[in-house]
């Protein structure tokens, strides 16, 4: 099953703003790029017109792992605000 | 507003027992919460082993929505294309280790504190630390100021918090594993069934080798009354040594649909997917876990440990939470809620189970994260058994022959000796 079918079984109180704010200098000279492979809900993906990461920050499951797998820092990374994000009823 | 005895960040287990044990006190506790309800943010494999849990809150324990209580351990080794599985039943495994589900376990438990007299406001996003002279006063919450005695940060792995008081840095690669999980719907009947268990009865299964693709982790599953918990875990240091790994998601996928694994959650109802990062900080804590007006515990304190087939962080939590309650009474007491007085809690730490077990297992990550472990030797299991087993054309050897045999092309040499050796420290 694909992440993204997965997502909507989940309950997301969605914010306006992303949680996640990716510094795209840094990116651009990233070689590895682990956030494309290490996100479970495989949420970033690199934009055909532009190169650039994109995040489909409204699926974050909110573990933090491309915070701490990403190699220079590029992520500003938060929880979503009070309320928002994530709901988990089993957990 | 009014400065609170302690606030709390995190409903989890650490923070909600902590708040529980200063509630109960009569002291004035306030626990803020990002998510919805307590629970709602938390995310377990898992099972929680109750023993060591006893002497703290015995009150609590059998009231607690426990899901089922292990009575079978299972283990399966995996090879690309075979699996040697052990198991373990034994009439000792009463009342020992329950499954357990987060958001229903943590609601309950945030209900007790609130019993108590002890407040949980959620929906409330801990931003910053609040200080004053130098010393943490209080927190930010959304713009603002909650001033206390003493904050207490049970905000989890990641743990923001600890980090803006200087007692740790941000988590590594080194320090933690991602864990993807799915809860599957069956009915109560079908997993006992599936899995040989009579009712109120559940299994643990954890699964080592192929199925992480190279990358230090493995895979579990735990039966809960009717769902069972599926997860996979891959440590974020090894995956980025294997550059060309594949998607979490996709390995997670490729070990769904293993052999041994479809069948146990055929027609089952993917309920939720969740994932959650597993502090193993080299099943290292936090080295100073206070400071002037300011605790940690649970995962915020690096409070967990991988001990191989036992992986073990909830009741670290518990303990943890219950110590720091234990700390910030006699700092009222004594009026000090400084770094000096809270001292004590570190002591607390080192004299429970809590620190015990984690000194005893301090090297036993190493041995496992040695990637012979994942790769290697399960599946060398798995092709003497297939040989041990297997009737072909020709004459068959001798059982003795065959697993001599495997020895010696794969365990007689120095790394292997050397690997055996290691073991001892697990």
């Amino acid at each position: 099953m694909d992440p993204a079918e997965k997502l909507t079984l989940d309950i997301f109180k969605n914010d306006q703003e992303s949680h996640i704010v990716i510094r795209q200098e840094i990116c651009r000279r990233c070689v590895m790029k682990p956030c494309l492979r290490i996100c479970p809900g495989g949420l970033y993906s690199i934009s055909e017109e532009t190169g650039e990461i994109l995040i489909e920050f409204t699926g974050c499951l909110e573990c933090g792992s491309c915070r701490v797998a990403c190699p220079a820092g590029a992520l500003e990374w938060r929880y979503p605000r009070g309320g928002f994000g994530v709901q988990y009823r089993y957990g | 507003m009014e400065r609170m005895d302690a606030v709390v960040v995190g409903a989890g287990l650490a923070g909600l027992t902590c708040a529980y044990c200063l509630a109960r006190e009569g002291m004035q506790v306030l626990v803020l919460e990002r998510g919805d309800h307590p629970g709602s943010k938390n995310v377990t494999g898992g099972r929680i082993y109750l023993r060591p849990l006893r002497p703290y809150l015995p009150e609590l324990w059998d009231k607690a929505p426990l899901e089922r209580q292990v009575t079978k351990e299972v283990i399966t080794m995996m090879s690309e294309d075979a699996a040697f599985t052990a198991q373990f039943t034994s009439d000792k495994f009463r009342e020992h280790s329950y499954t357990i589900l987060r958001s229903r376990f943590d609601k309950w438990l945030g209900e007790r504190v609130v019993e108590k007299g002890g407040f949980i406001v959620p929906q409330r996003r801990v931003t910053d630390l609040l200080r004053e002279d130098g010393r943490i006063a209080g927190v930010l919450c959304e713009g603002e100021e909650i001033p206390a005695h003493v904050v207490i940060a049970a905000d989890g792995v990641l743990s923001l918090l600890a980090e803006q008081a200087g007692l740790r840095g941000p988590v590594t690669p080194r320090h933690a594993a991602v864990a993807l999980k799915e809860v599957i719907k069956l009915s109560p009947e079908l997993i006992e069934d599936r899995f040989g268990l009579s009712a109120g009865e559940g299994a643990a299964h954890l699964f080592f080798g192929a199925i992480t693709e190279g990358v230090f982790g493995g895979g579990f599953l735990y039966t809960n009354q009717e769902t069972v918990s599926l997860g996979l875990v891959l440590g974020i240091d090894s995956f980025l040594q294997h550059p060309t790994s594949r998607e979490s998601h996709v390995i997670f996928e490729a070990f769904k649909g293993r052999r041994e694994i479809a069948p146990l959650i055929k027609g089952g109802a993917l309920v939720e997917y969740s994932a959650h990062l597993i502090p193993e900080g080299g099943n290292k804590p936090v080295p100073r876990p206070y400071t002037d007006g300011f605790l940690v515990a649970g995962d915020a304190a690096g409070l967990a440990l991988n001990m191989g087939i036992t992986v073990r962080g909830m009741e670290f939590a518990i303990a943890s939470g219950y110590l720091a309650a234990q700390t910030v009474k006699q700092a009222k007491e004594k009026g000090d809620y400084s770094a000096t007085a809270l001292a004590v809690y570190a002591t607390l730490l080192k004299e429970s189970f809590v620190l015990k077990d984690m000194e005893t297992f301090r090297r036993s990550l190493e041995v496992l994260e040695n990637p012979r472990m994942t790769s290697l030797y399960p599946a060398w299991v798995c092709k003497v058994m297939e040989d041990v087993f297997w009737i072909g054309e020709g004459p068959k050897q001798r059982v003795s022959s065959t697993v001599w045999k495997g020895i010696r092309q794969r365990l007689f040499n120095l790394t292997a000796l050397k690997d055996l050796l290691r073991l001892r420290r697990i």
